[in-house]
């Protein structure tokens, strides 16, 4: 059964605090515990052997949404979890993954997720992924999530993931293949602080004619942090695709951001931008002009880039 | 009241040599008076209304409002005594909304959308159109401008100090913003210290001060000053009047 820290996990990774409304599949310290269908929306734990679950969303799903977050409070329990999501045609539907770590403890607690999504034609994902980790122990609180994502003709994700303070150690790969009209929206937001270490690698492949990709990514590093960004964007036909990678660097901190744009047809068109920087003296000192402190300021400044 | 006691701003340039940006300037600012400065570029205005909110730390003198010295004081504390600052070129944000601005400036943050929007037309801004608008790279300079001087309105703060508030607006939106320093001038509920070289704005005024390498060169009513200002610009430059127009 849940206890009151779970709950407050919950809260943080998938703005719960209430069993939520359809679909769902909570998963504690590796064991599932509770769950609940709908009559479009099927979950079932894989057979093969490999831990995790299968959803299954029926053609024509609409204004529905399944919940799956995953919480740890064990220290020293690390996990691999392969959870796959088959949506039908003409869907258009919620996804709410996530997982929390609280670890008191001084063994590293660690759980690497890999996500894979076939969207059907013409459905509409909003995919939703929050990571946050606390604990008074000394044990590392680790996340390794890997995401690939199949969207058919007309098919759309807007994904967003989000990783503010508390996450150790980070490795997050995406890989995106989007058909023909179909569109693939990522939004990143990441803060680092302490001596966390966070890399990000994404590829969008804009596979089908008409496909169109865009990758928002906001960062903010700080203290001895070190962030890596690897964003690919690969035009293999008529197609449009924009990376926007923007840190704030702060104290000793680290950001390596390398966008890559790639071309194989003469009618892909792809930008990329990227930016890494300090707050501006300018933008502290308007803040403290209107009566904020400069610590105030800065908090008001990275809340509003992030977002 | 606002006094300026004896305040100097002097740094030494790459030789070591001393540059004297102001020097020794005293001014007295009665209360819900309209002050424009003006004078030539360089002259020291803007340096002396960043000294006054604390953008600039002086080199010497004193400045006090309402009787409380306030030269050692930080920029939030004379915020939140009642000073405010609109910027010549002010910073922009990312990720932070033109709602956002107004309800820091107001100290409230629960400002309502439609108080919000008052201050936006009162700037000749469409309001609904901007409210919710970033304030990043996508808005124009006179864009940005508009929204600065929106969020000293909603300070309503005893002493509002603009900078070249004209800069970068258009004719129209320059009208609306004369009207708003008047009508905030007729309410006599705020000091207004504008650094303009605008006929219209200087028109406003209850009293010039016109500075001059960092010094007051003159300061008076309106009907005394500015008569001179005009006198001294329309002679032009004798040089050049008579070499052009050979």
């Amino acid at each position: 059964m849940m206890d009151k820290t779970d709950w407050k996990l919950l809260k943080e990774i998938a703005d719960l605090e209430k069993t939520p409304q359809g679909a769902y599949n909570i998963r504690v310290n590796g064991q599932m515990d509770s769950r609940s269908t709908t009559a479009n929306i099927d979950i079932t734990t894989k057979t093969d052997g490999k831990s995790g679950i299968d959803i299954r969303v029926k053609p024509g799903t609409k204004k529905e949404s399944v919940h799956i977050p995953v919480i740890i409070h064990a220290t020293g329990f690390t996990e691999l979890v392969y959870n796959d999501f088959f949506i039908g045609e003409d869907c258009d539907i919620d996804i709410v993954a996530g997982c929390g770590i609280h670890n008191t403890g001084c063994e590293t607690a660690q759980h690497d997720g890999l996500h894979t999504f076939y969207i059907g034609k013409n459905s509409k994902v909003r995919y939703v992924e929050r990571h946050y980790g606390e604990g008074e122990g000394t044990g590392e609180r680790i996340f390794n999530p890997q995401t690939v994502v199949y969207l058919e003709e007309g098919a759309s994700i807007q994904m967003e993931t989000t990783q503010i303070r508390g996450v150790d150690s980070t490795k997050r790969d995406t890989k995106i293949v989007v058909g023909k009209n179909a569109e693939a929206v990522i939004t990143e937001k990441l803060l680092t602080h302490g001596s966390q270490t966070a890399e990000s690698d994404m590829e969008i492949i804009l596979d089908g004619e008409g496909a169109s990709g865009r990758v928002i990514s906001r960062s903010v590093a700080q203290e001895e942090s070190k962030q890596i960004f690897y964003p690919k964007m690969t035009g293999n036909n008529k197609c449009f695709g924009h990376v926007q990678c923007d840190s704030i660097i702060m104290g000793n901190a680290q950001v390596s951001s390398i966008p890559a744009i790639v071309a194989n047809h003469v009618d892909a068109q792809l930008i990329h931008e990227a930016a890494i920087g300090r707050i501006a003296g300018d933008q502290l000192l308007k803040l403290m002009t209107l009566g904020l402190t400069e610590e105030e300021a800065e908090e008001k400044i990275l809340d509003g880039f992030l977002q | 009241m606002l006094e300026i006691k004896g305040l100097k701003y002097q740094v030494a340039d790459e030789s070591g040599e001393s540059l004297g940006i102001l020097n020794d300037v005293s001014l007295e600012i009665e209360d819900h008076k309209l002050v424009v400065i003006t004078g030539p570029n360089g002259g020291g205005k803007t340096t002396l209304a960043k000294a006054v909110m604390g953008l600039v730390q002086p080199t010497g003198g004193s400045i006090l409002w309402n009787g409380v010295d306030i030269t050692e004081k930080s920029i939030t504390e004379r915020a939140r005594m009642g000073i405010s600052y609109g910027f010549q070129q002010p910073p922009r944000f990312k990720g932070l909304r033109v709602k956002d601005l107004l309800c820091l400036a107001s100290g409230r943050e629960n400002l309502a959308t439609e108080e919000a929007c008052q201050y936006l037309t009162k700037v000749g801004l469409c309001a609904h159109d901007y409210i919710d608008r970033e304030v990043d790279a996508s808005l124009s300079g006179g864009e940005v401008k508009r929204i600065e001087i929106a969020t000293i309105l909603a300070r309503k703060s005893g002493l509002m100090i603009f900078d070249e508030p004209e800069a970068g607006i258009d004719l129209w939106s320059f009208a609306k913003l004369t009207e708003t320093f008047q009508a905030i001038h007729a309410r006599g509920e705020a000091t207004l210290l504008i650094i303009s070289h605008q006929e219209r704005i200087i028109n406003l005024a209850d009293e010039i001060v016109m500075i001059e390498d960092g010094r007051v060169a003159q300061h008076g009513p309106k009907e005394e000053i500015f008569p001179l200002i005009l006198e001294r610009t329309s002679a032009g430059c004798t040089y050049l009047s008579q070499e052009a127009n050979k």
